[in-house]
């Protein structure tokens, strides 16, 4: 018989240690799903997560496609971490990341072919206030009629989907794009291109503002009022009330925080790595920060971490479906297995496993 | 007569605390048996062994001659032991009638359990209407709910845990009534408490429980009350001592304050008003779910009073919040230690930061400063002889006491211009109690003015100069606690206005 | 725009096709959030049965089997959501996000093989007289056996809830585990068991998408009907016969959608496609906004519970 018994106090080890052992758990799980598959799980592994950082011929191509793809997973996951901390649960990131981008494109196009300094600034200022009016939504009916805000922001995920759609076959239209859906190409328009900015790093505007996010956020929730009332709110709610929280300001804060960041990611991805906005332009990277976020234990040098290593496996999952025909696919069922390990030995954290004594209480 | 239950050797022991030693007793059948202690003694670990809640790491049961090892509730109940909740075992949204079936193994069909009820409720002078949804119940109502639960089964052995912890003291003669009702009738019941009067009142015999062990079985009508506390606490307790002070002027105002429920079962507050003087301690009493909460929440800034006027010396305070009422020194504790006046899984230090920011300055411009916090943390903790390796330790890994202490040391050290506290020795032991009851009086001593509010009458006589009771959200006139009789008491927490009785 | 080749006839009877996978996947989650548990990931657990029954109804060349196969999947994968959250204690938000993660992106490995291939018919029922009556014929009495099974178990889910022992113990759990666990009730047993049907159902519905409704399977082809299905329970006030009044209206709003696509209405087809959702946040915000609407949740509903000392 096993039984589970509360720790008095949180175990420090395992808050880190429990990340490091999902990810463990989650290869060999991993590699027995591949191994299921037909493929060499130990190949597959290595292609995932080895190849695309030392592998002599893949590397020149990979190592910068790393920040590309933590950029935006890192900054979306920064903003949500706020959120989940104070146990607001906004799971619409990939909806705000959509409008952000369709907002910055849009003050972009506005102006196109006008070449002019403030044409970038003014995009990235579009695009952060675009997420951030998106969040509102979920943030303002929450705290004004105190609609489910889960469901909300996931179900304003399908209609910004929708609204992406309508924009690319219709107001962003490339009207040289023979009809094509799909907007101009803001990569290549000097005024709105987010260009790489060391050569061979990867690394966009979109990857400065996630750093930057790192660094704001870790002083927030550790040296700042704003973050200990986070917390607060999240572990013991009727505490925070009593310490002097307001719920409803909070709500509004970590919806807004997390829209804001989210709208920049996708306007550094529309002016960068994705260059336009077309019917497909979002990748679920909003859904997947949810994963980084937890893995980085919602602490923002931890999801720094786990960005970069999420960002991996997607590299490391089409180097795969290349190199192995290992489908695509597999690296979304990969990612959510990793969630689901890590979800599962948290359990050590704040509990001890006792083995052999029967107690039913 | 001989006994239908007997503990032989029972041991249970949790992580770092060994709950039950080698417990030995027998109640004797028809007989009404104390099990008196502090706690922490062991008391509810024993009787939900005795019940099937919990396994005995050693050590037998025998119930009426035959071993009783239940391995659940419903075992339990099969052999004829019934249990009477503290708290935690009705479902409110649901309603009489099925919160009784939920308790039964065997129910009968609803239409003839309603008829039983009625019976049983009738016979033993419980009134109880079954289709009623036991969230609109009154707290005496709801422990009627729980009896006659008990009663449907016909039990040989029926557990009582502090059953009048609820009740007003007229309800309690009620309870008395019942109880002696079914002991007539050949049921043995053991009843917990640490209530003294109360069991040297009912009881026949008591078993005495310290740190897990018995430490006496006595007659408790042979026994002062101060013996057996004595007993219970293992050493001799001196009450708290005040050096008389004359009352200066109003600090808190509350002018005709009210405050809607805030869920379906929630009380609403009515007309509260009440002046406060510096020096002076007014005890608020109560039985639970009258209000105490939402009184202390107003107070605090928690929640907004919807009509009427709360002032803090001479300022008008109703529209603040709970940080700028801080500010200008009113400081407040809530009964629910864990969750409510401190995070669990947070330190002391950060349970510091919690509410004395704003006085302490300890955070500027929103940065918190992180060693003076700890300072103040140590200040709190080596004050008030808060027992604990240092400020960095969880709040949940502190005793209830221990927390209780620094959870109180931490408001008094910001030295308020007002304190109010719900229940500041709710759960706490005995010598804690005594510590934080005299730091509040040394409070009011040095000026400030302290409202006690609080479900134990015996505590509310021993620190107020003043009394009112709350009553379904309205609070009585403040009466002098010098002179007032318990009779009197009684009457004004049922709800007879201070004015008129 | 012609709005006249929209059939009532065929707009009723397709609502009902419609709206029976958002009704087992609500009555599903209504039992489980009855007894406490919130489990958002009904999205992944539907997408799985989606998969799983379209997999071995192709593989066998019978529906049935693929229906049952779909509710085993759904179960299996919500058994995996029991297992963190009841035994490992892992919050339930978190937890069922991942489900519905995890879910989506398996069902995308495992159905590789399964796109672009029609599966085998379920056929309708014969009801013998009764689906030659004019228009009720049709409507009423012209599905297939799921219709009928789904309304036979929003019998069930009420009759079960309302009128059975074992549903007020379930209600009891729900309402607060603590007091259920002090009379001896198995908490976690009932709940892992309410977790189970609620795979199951999901996965139901699921499968009915890939093997009826559409029929085919695509990767991602639930798109957002557990997350409605969720809504549905609230709009209900988690009671069962407002469940399927929810599936059926929000069945009805896809429906007329659809045709009005069809008809050529002069919206650009993407705003008519946003709508099922928008109404349903609509209809969040009206059920929220009424105090009322609130207090019918169950009071333990996305607790951990740990019979601690």
């Amino acid at each position: 018989m096993i039984a589970l018994e509360r720790r008095a106090a949180p175990s420090r080890a395992w808050l880190w240690g429990a990340p490091l052992l999902a990810v463990a758990l989650t290869m060999i799980a991993g590699g027995l799903m591949f191994a299921a598959l037909g493929k060499d799980p130990v190949a597959a592994i290595r292609t995932i997560f080895w190849d695309p950082l030392f592998d002599p011929q893949f590397a020149a191509y990979s190592r910068p496609q790393l920040l590309v793809k933590a950029g935006p997973l890192v900054l979306i996951a920064t903003g949500l971490a706020l959120g989940f901390r104070a146990g607001v649960w906004n799971i619409g990131a990939e909806g705000q990341y959509i409008v952000g981008a369709l907002c910055g494109a849009g003050a972009g196009l506005a102006l196109y072919p006008m070449e002019a300094w403030f044409i970038f600034p003014l995009m990235v200022l579009a695009g952060a206030l675009g997420g951030w009016a998106w969040a509102m939504i979920p943030a303002i009916l929450k705290t004004r009629f105190n609609t489910n805000e889960i469901l909300v922001s996931l179900l304003l995920v399908y209609v910004a989907e929708s609204l992406l759609a309508s924009a690319a076959v219709g107001v962003l239209r490339n009207p040289e794009g023979g009809g094509f859906p799909g907007s101009r190409n803001l990569s290549q328009w000097a005024s709105s291109a987010n260009p790489e900015l060391i050569a061979g790093t990867g690394a966009h505007w979109g990857v400065v503002a996630a750093l930057i996010a790192v660094i704001l956020a870790y002083v927030v929730l550790n040296r700042h009022l704003t973050g200990f009332h986070i917390k607060l709110a999240g572990q013991a709610p009727r505490a925070a009330r009593f310490a002097g929280v307001n719920p409803a300001r909070l709500v509004l804060f970590c919806f807004g925080t997390a829209g804001l960041l989210a709208g920049l990611a996708g306007v550094f991805e529309v002016t960068g790595p994705a260059g336009q906005i077309g019917i497909d332009f979002n990748v679920g990277y909003g859904f997947t920060a949810i994963i980084v976020a937890f893995l980085g234990r919602l602490d923002p040098l931890g999801i720094l971490l786990a960005g970069l290593l999420m960002a991996l496996t997607y590299i490391g999952g089409e180097l795969a479906s290349f190199m192995l025909g290992i489908p695509v696919a597999a690296i979304q069922a990969f990612q959510g297995m990793l969630l689901f390990f890590l979800l599962a030995v948290d359990v050590l954290t704040n509990f001890r496993i006792r083995v052999g004594r029967r107690d039913i209480a | 007569m001989a006994d239908i239950l007997t503990l032989d050797g029972l041991t249970k022991a949790y992580p770092g605390v060994v709950a039950n030693d080698a417990v030995s007793f027998g109640i004797a059948e028809g007989s009404t048996h104390a099990l008196l202690g502090e706690n922490g003694a062991g008391k509810s670990t024993l009787v939900k062994m005795i019940y099937g809640l919990v396994r005995p790491d050693a050590g037998t049961m025998r119930l009426a001659g035959a071993p009783h090892a239940p391995h659940s509730p419903k075992e339990a109940r099969a052999a004829g032991v019934g249990m009477v909740f503290q708290h935690f075992s009705l479902f409110d949204a649901l309603d009489v009638a099925e919160n009784i079936t939920l308790g039964m193994d065997t129910p009968p069909p609803r239409s003839e359990l309603a008829q039983r009820i009625r019976e049983v409720s009738r016979a033993y002078g419980l009134p109880l209407e079954p289709a009623r949804i036991v969230g609109t119940l009154s707290a005496g109502e709801r422990q009627r709910v729980e009896i006659v639960r008990c009663l449907l089964q016909s039990p040989r052995l029926l557990i009582m845990d502090e059953p009048t912890s609820v009740l007003t003291p007229q309800e309690v003669r009620l309870l008395f009534d019942t109880l002696e009702k079914l002991s007539d009738e050949g049921t043995a019941i053991l009843y917990i408490s640490h209530k003294l009067e109360e069991i040297r009142a009912l009881c026949d015999h008591a078993t005495i429980l310290r740190g897990g062990r018995v430490v006496a079985t006595c007659t408790p009508a042979d026994h002062s009350a101060a013996e057996l506390a004595e007993m219970m606490v293992g050493a001799r307790l001196t009450a708290p001592a005040r050096i008389a002070r004359d009352p200066g002027d109003a600090v808190l105002t509350l002018d005709g304050v009210a405050l809607p429920a805030t869920h379906a079962f929630g009380t609403a507050l009515h007309d509260v008003s009440l002046t406060l003087r510096a020096g002076e301690v007014m005890g608020i009493g109560g039985v639970a779910g009258n209000g105490q909460d939402e009184l202390l929440a107003v107070i605090a800034g928690e929640r907004r009073a919807a009509a009427g006027r709360v002032t803090l010396a001479g300022r008008d305070i109703t529209r603040d919040g709970p940080d700028a009422r801080r500010r200008a020194g009113l400081l407040t504790a809530p009964e629910e230690r864990l969750g409510h006046a401190a995070a669990p899984a947070m330190s002391l230090t950060e349970n510091a930061l919690l509410t004395a920011h704003e006085r302490k300055g300890l955070a500027r411009h929103g940065f918190i400063r992180w060693r003076a916090t700890r300072d103040f943390a140590r200040a709190v903790i080596a004050a008030f002889d808060v027992r604990t390796p240092g400020p960095g330790q969880a709040a949940q890994a502190l005793s209830g006491g221990n927390l209780q202490k620094f959870v109180i040391g931490r408001e008094i050290l910001q030295a308020p211009v007002v304190l109010a506290v719900n229940q500041p020795t709710w759960g706490v032991d005995a010598s804690a109690a005594a510590a934080i009851r005299q730091a509040l009086l040394d409070l009011a001593s040095d000026g400030a003015g302290v409202i006690v509010i609080s479900q134990d009458l015996d505590e509310l006589t021993e620190v107020s100069d003043t009394f009112a009771a709350l009553n379904a959200g309205r609070l009585s006139a403040p009466r002098p606690m010098r002179g007032l009789t318990m009779e009197e008491i009684g009457l004004m927490l049922g709800g007879v206005r201070g004015e008129a009785a | 725009m012609d709005l006249s080749v929209i059939s009532p006839t065929l707009l009723v009877a397709s609502l009902m096709v419609a709206s029976t996978p958002l009704l087992l996947a609500a009555l599903g989650e209504l039992v489980v959030e009855k007894a406490g548990v919130l489990n958002l990931g009904v999205e992944g657990m539907m997408i799985v049965g989606a998969i799983g029954g379209f997999a071995i109804a192709v593989e066998t060349g019978s529906p049935v089997a693929g229906f049952v196969a779909a509710a085993v999947a759904g179960a299996a994968l919500a058994s995996v959501f029991g297992v963190l959250t009841q035994f490992l204690l892992a919050n339930q938000v978190a937890t069922g996000l991942a489900t519905t993660l995890f879910g989506l992106g398996i069902s995308s490995l495992m159905g590789q093989s399964y796109s672009g291939i029609r599966p085998p018919a379920t056929p309708r029922l014969d009801l013998g007289p009764l689906g030659d009556l004019p228009f009720v014929g049709r409507v009423v009495f012209g599905h297939d056996w799921v219709v009928y099974f789904s309304l036979l178990l929003t019998f069930a889910v009420w009759w079960f809830l309302n009128r059975s022992r074992a549903g007020l113990t379930l209600r009891a759990v729900g309402e607060n585990h603590a007091a259920a666990h002090a009379l001896g009730i198995k908490v976690v047993a009932i709940r892992m068991a309410a977790i189970a049907f609620g795979g199951a159902c999901a996965g139901l519905g699921g499968a009915y998408l890939s093997l009826v409704r559409v029929p085919q399977w695509t990767e991602g082809m639930t798109s957002g009907a557990g997350w409605i299905a969720l809504a549905i329970v609230v709009f209900a006030s988690w009671r069962a016969g407002r469940v399927l009044l929810g599936a059926y209206l929000f069945g009805g709003v896809t429906v007329l959608q659809l045709n009005l696509q069809a008809a050529g209405v002069a919206l650009p087809v993407e705003y008519l496609s946003m709508s099922p959702y928008l109404i349903t946040i609509a209809v969040l915000v009206l059920m929220s906004a009424r105090r009322r609407g609130a207090a019918a949740a169950p009071a333990s509903l996305g607790q951990s519970f740990h019979a601690s000392q």
